[in-house]
């Protein structure tokens, strides 16, 4: 008996490389075909704008304490109404590791992830990310939300006065 | 005069032939077995330089030539230098006695198509081929380094325990053909390879020729996966190509080998002679790396077991029967 499956054990792998040769190699081939990525892959981040047009971020930090290795920084101000925006606001490339951390932590949804992952290049100054390079036309994931709809500004007015807001939510009217 | 002349230029021309031809089948049976291989594991393998990656030899060897040649602290520098060196020049010296073809006539001169018929060709090609583990043994001992010592070290005694049989699995193939002489050998199987007259000597010197050739299932001196690269850890460079070289030239000279000792040489009807050699080393070869892609690494102690325990005995009775049988039909 042993003798058999030893036999067998030994034979048949040649019939399994055998085989295998005829089949279509499974590699990409990647510069000429292109890889069909998933849907959520994590590579190349983008500054998102709300449906209004205005840019999502305010410039609160949490990414880049977020980021394990440090490679978001940015600038906080704040416009006359007292709505919080950063004045510039960069990534460095050459060090993100592509975690997703920070979009994770993003409260507004303005950092967020996207497949294009072919970022690679000679010089590694073009790899640090400015704000103009960061922000992009459309909403990305979440096309709806607006973070400014929801809280108000609530800094040099009082939340809900300010143009085009609506009041806040009272809390105590929604007990049952 | 003139003609030993015509004799001298001769030599000197086949002597060219060989090595160029040799030499080219070797760093393309490199891309071939990447590509075989590659294919077996469901990949393309190299296909980037030139039509189906026809020039990655060329692009290896300029890759290896302009890599520095470098000698690691306190390694034995003249030993570490000449090794690889050892190992190619004994596996190409090996096919000095090689027969590929029958006595042909060229400008009038009978010219063996052979560099030497050696009537010891048998003897030569055993202890030439054993002096190969030499590059193996004393470039892991140069190289200072634990990995490449214990490769060497494997590789002597795996060629003990194998050595013994390849040299027992040749001696039935001497009887039948009566000669040393490889030319003999071949010239004794006109009608049936010894492939057919005699399986079981085949299988053992199939056997000790793959442990001979360094190659998996018996790459125990290499071993990547437990001793780095085995003997040619520190090597880098041409060095280390010459030591690759080596093993590929080792195969086609022990495809060659198996040629000539057992599956009937050039002979073979329809297509010309030295067709059918070029067919038959090409097919052993092919066994060779259609054997790595699908076999896993010896254990150390298993390849010991086989050496001793399996081949050793079952060459020996193979002798026996072997006599047995020629004395009966005298």
């Amino acid at each position: 008996m042993h003798v058999v499956r030893g036999i067998r054990g030994t034979l048949q792998p040649f019939w399994v490389t055998l085989r295998n040769m005829f089949r279509k190699p499974v590699t990409v081939q990647y510069p000429e075909e292109k890889q069909q990525l998933p849907e959520r892959y994590r590579a190349r981040l983008i500054l998102t704008r709300d449906p209004d047009g205005a840019e999502r971020c305010v410039a609160c930090h949490l990414c880049s304490a977020a980021c394990p290795v440090d490679c978001i920084s940015m600038q906080a101000v704040e416009a006359e109404d007292g709505r919080r925006y950063a004045a510039w606001f960069r990534i460095n490339f050459t060090r993100c590791i592509f975690c997703g951390l920070c979009t994770e932590a993003c409260p507004t949804l303005a950092i967020q992830v996207t497949a294009d992952f072919e970022l690679a290049g000679r010089d590694l100054l073009k790899l640090v990310y400015e704000k103009e390079d960061l922000l992009v036309d459309h909403c990305g994931t979440n096309s709806n939300y607006n973070f400014y709809r929801q809280s108000g500004i609530g800094v040099s007015a009082p939340r809900g006065r300010n143009p085009g807001e609506a009041p806040p939510a009272d809390v105590k009217d929604l007990m049952p | 005069m003139s003609e030993s002349l015509v004799t001298l230029a001769l030599i000197a021309v086949k002597l060219g032939l060989i090595f160029a031809v040799i030499l080219f089948m070797a760093a393309y049976l490199v891309l071939a077995e990447r590509k075989i291989l590659g294919r077996m594991q469901l990949r393309y393998g190299p296909n980037r330089t030139g039509p189906f990656g026809l020039m990655q030899p060329l692009a290896d060897v300029i890759k290896l030539l302009t890599k520095e040649d470098f000698v690691p602290a306190r390694a034995d520098k003249w030993l570490f230098l000449l090794a690889p060196g050892i190992t190619a020049v004994t596996a190409l010296l090996v096919f000095a006695v090689v027969p590929f073809g029958p006595t042909r006539e060229i400008f009038g001169q009978q010219v063996p198509l052979v560099v030497v018929d050696l009537n010891i060709g048998v003897l030569y090609v055993l202890g030439v081929s054993s002096m190969a583990v030499y590059g193996v043994v004393l470039g892991g001992w140069a190289s200072n380094s634990k990995y490449s010592l214990l490769g060497g070290v494997r590789g002597l005694s795996q060629m003990i325990s194998y050595e013994l049989s390849l040299g027992l699995s040749l001696v039935p193939v001497i009887m039948m053909a009566r000669s040393f002489s490889l030319t003999d050998i071949v010239m004794a199987q006109q009608n049936l390879p010894f492939l057919l007259l005699n399986p079981v000597a085949f299988g053992v010197f199939f056997i000790c020729v793959l442990a001979e050739s360094n190659r998996i299932p018996f790459d125990l001196p290499e071993a990547e996966n437990e001793l780095v690269g085995g003997f040619h850890t520190e090597y880098s460079g041409m060095r280390f190509g010459l030591f690759f070289v080596g093993e590929y030239i080792n195969m086609v000279v022990l495809g060659s080998l198996l040629t000539v000792f057992f599956l009937g040489g050039w002979h073979g009807p329809w297509l010309p002679p030295l067709a059918w050699f070029l067919i038959k080393v090409l097919a052993v070869c092919a066994m060779f790396i259609w054997i790595r892609a699908s076999m896993p690494r010896l254990r150390y102690d298993q390849l010991m077991n086989l050496g001793w325990k399996i081949l050793l005995p079952l060459s020996l009775l193979n002798i026996l029967v072997t006599g047995a049988v020629l004395l009966g039909w005298g």
